[in-house]
């Protein structure tokens, strides 16, 4: 019995002396391979250091930063208000860090004529006023609209961008994942869909997109969304707690740093340093 | 020493039954209180308000009123009982479409101020604003802020939980979709799962039986995740295919997938069930000259009643319940079914794939407790419903 209990002690105590040191960062899913990434590369300039990283979500990454069993909340959108007034609340203050862009690709099946669609074109489509291909110049064929689960930060975001905060139409189909997203569009002819810029494949085709009424169409690439001329690109955030911020400055200054931005690179997404205007648009 | 190890172990074991029973009233009674809570939050987002012009006599929305009119579905005053005017929305982003940086200063702190003045100068102007920008003595009215009523979630057509400024949570299409999903999972599944029990228990020989039983028991085992990915793969497209569907994910694809989920445990079940009838009943049937046939129609099969009926709810309890494989193949599409090759969305599905992102203790959070609530509702009446037939059986046969 007694060498149990020393046992369980032992075992808390290397838990507590772990924690303390480790950075504990979780949330988005999007940004989960990049900070896997990122993590790895900077334990191996920095081996004595600890980065735990797990994914869940946005939201969950928030709210854990709240309950604080993290210290850095990964987040594919901005925090929102409800959140900033809990953490106000709870007498934290959230910092926030960009450390890349990811572009969202609008994809068809590979057999459909359509190359290229504007804002309003892509509203209507995602918002069920246009359902049939023939009336944005392609084949007589149903359209089948494909979204992401509405806790997705994906979801949100394509809201915002291209749907002009309306709501999609409540017929929309909605899959659990990217992958299933890509899977769908596949295998229906009349199919829509959008996946973030790192999961492009050749089984599906991007579209071009116009955001200025059909004067200028821009295939999604890292070169495209980097230089602004592409206009679906998004913020990808940390998030930590401002009396924290000795204990995460290091890393999220590895992730910022030319190394840590060659791996944003390398994942799909787009640097932060490579910004120009557009960027800047779209950090509003 | 001996009596004292068997009072530990009955100790032990009366310990564990009522901790058990304990934690499952608490979850139970956890899901209550969560769910019921949606019932205190607010139509609006919390920390919102939607601000009208003083003159504006509209002093009420329902959330589907207030998310029409920021869809532009609804456009003029006129259709919600105001004035012939047109209604001009306005959110927090676009202030800069109204207002330059240096008007709103550099921490916008001029931002409230600007706003303010912005709607009492637009009669037609309808804005969704953070409480906090509402200045004291500024001339606007607030849109009255109700709180959710039951009869909009529960027979509400429209689940739109994380729209803006109003969530709508109607629930009644996952609650159809549901309900339509298992009903044509069981109905596929009970023929196939009877007659594959009646084949073992009756007819085939002692070695088919050997073989076939661990192999129905290994489909069991399964991971429901790997039926899900095989119906997105297989049976979508082949659905697609045969019907000649624009869309393949369907509630065909989901019940087809559940019948094959939910025949292992109806078989198992129901064999059993069958085999243990006691000898004495199929040999008296058997002694007065009934054929085979006529002992397992007449004989076998209603004295097993009890055991066939508990196999078919606990497969239709699979049915309902199951998330993963449904979450995959049935399109998720949140409208209320019209028929079977349309895509649906269930219960199930919706909180697993909700819950992760739902703020925790918002609106959109109890709505999903709330939806627990009612599958567990859903379960609990298929349970009472066995629990008279197998009773009613038993009374019939002594």
């Amino acid at each position: 019995m007694n060498r149990k209990k020393i046992l369980i002690s032992v075992f808390v105590a290397m838990l507590a002396a772990g924690s303390a040191q480790a950075q504990r960062v979780k949330g988005s899913d999007t940004l989960l391979p990049l900070t896997q990434e990122l993590a790895e590369d900077y334990l191996e300039e920095h081996p004595e250091g600890e980065v735990i990283v797990t994914g869940g979500g946005s939201g969950v990454g928030i709210a854990a930063l709240m309950e604080n069993t993290t210290d850095i909340a990964m987040a594919s959108r901005r925090i929102k208000f409800g959140e900033k007034m809990k953490f106000a609340e709870a007498g934290l203050e959230a910092r926030e860090v960009i450390v890349a862009y990811d572009a969202l690709a609008v994809v068809v099946n590979p057999s459909n004529p359509v190359t290229q669609l504007t804002r309003e074109q892509l509203e209507d489509i995602f918002r069920g006023k246009i359902t049939n291909w023939k009336e944005v110049g392609g084949e007589d064929r149903k359209i089948v609209v494909y979204s992401r689960e509405t806790s997705s930060g994906t979801y949100e975001f394509f809201k915002e961008s291209v749907l002009d905060n309306k709501n999609y139409m409540s017929s929309i189909l909605s899959m659990p994942a990217t992958g299933a997203i890509i899977q769908s569009v596949k295998q229906t002819k009349g199919a829509i869909g959008y996946i973030g810029l790192a999961y492009l494949n050749r089984y599906v085709k991007p579209l071009a997109v116009s955001y200025d009424g059909g004067k200028h169409y821009a295939v999604p690439s890292v070169e495209t969304a980097a230089d602004g001329s592409y206009p679906i690109v998004r913020p990808l955030y940390y998030y930590y707690d401002a009396a924290k911020e000795q204990t995460v400055s290091s890393f999220i200054s590895y992730a910022l740093s030319p190394e840590g931005q060659k791996s944003v690179l390398e994942q799909g997404f787009v640097p932060v340093r490579m910004e120009g205007d557009g960027g800047e648009a779209v950090q509003r | 020493m001996k009596r004292f190890l068997e009072k530990a172990v009955k100790w032990l074991l009366t310990a564990s039954g009522f901790v058990t029973s304990l934690v499952i009233l608490l979850i139970i009674g956890f899901l209550f209180t969560e769910g019921a809570g949606l019932f205190r939050e607010k139509v609006i987002e919390e920390g919102y308000v939607l601000a009208v012009h003083k003159d504006n006599p509209v002093k009420e929305l329902t959330a589907a009123e207030i998310k029409a009119v920021f869809d532009e579905d609804i456009t003029r005053w006129s259709e919600l009982g105001g004035p012939d005017m047109e209604i001009v929305t306005f959110r927090l982003e676009d202030a800069d479409e109204y207002f330059t940086e240096e008007e709103l200063g550099a921490q916008y702190e001029y931002a409230a101020g600007k706003i303010d003045s912005l709607i009492a100068a637009t009669p037609g102007m309808i804005a969704f604003i953070p409480e906090s920008m509402v200045e004291e003595g500024a001339q606007l009215n607030l849109i009255e802020d109700n709180a959710i009523s039951p009869a909009e979630v529960l027979g509400g057509s429209e689940w739109f939980p994380t729209a803006t400024p109003a969530p709508l949570f109607g629930m009644w299409p996952l609650l159809a979709g549901t309900l339509w999903v298992s009903f044509f999972a069981i109905l596929f599944a009970l023929p196939f799962g009877i007659s594959i029990a009646v084949y073992m228990a009756e007819v085939a020989p002692e070695r088919v039986r050997n073989i076939l039983k661990p192999v129905i028991e290994l489909l069991n085992g399964i991971p429901s995740v790997v039926y899900g990915f095989f119906g997105l793969i297989i049976i979508v497209p082949l659905l697609q295919q045969v019907f000649g569907l624009p869309v393949g994910e369907s509630g065909l694809a989901g019940s087809i997938v559940l019948a094959i989920m939910a025949l292992p445990t109806i078989v198992t079940v129901a064999e059993d069930a069958m085999r243990n009838c006691p000898r004495a009943l199929r040999e008296a049937s058997l002694a007065l000259g009934a054929s085979k046939w006529q002992t397992v129609s007449k004989v076998v099969i209603p004295s097993s009643m009890s055991g066939i009926a508990s196999g078919v709810v606990l497969g239709i309890g699979r049915a309902i319940g199951e998330t993963m494989a449904v979450l995959m193949v049935t399109g998720n599409a949140a409208v209320i079914p019209h028929s079977i090759l349309e895509p649906l969305r269930t219960i199930p599905a919706t909180i697993a794939a909700e819950l992760g992102e739902a703020p925790a203790g918002g609106a959109h959070y109890q709505s999903l407790f709330l939806l627990g609530v009612i599958l567990f509702f859903i379960t609990f009446f298929i349970n009472l419903c066995v629990e008279y037939i197998s009773h009613r059986n038993k009374a019939k046969n002594q």
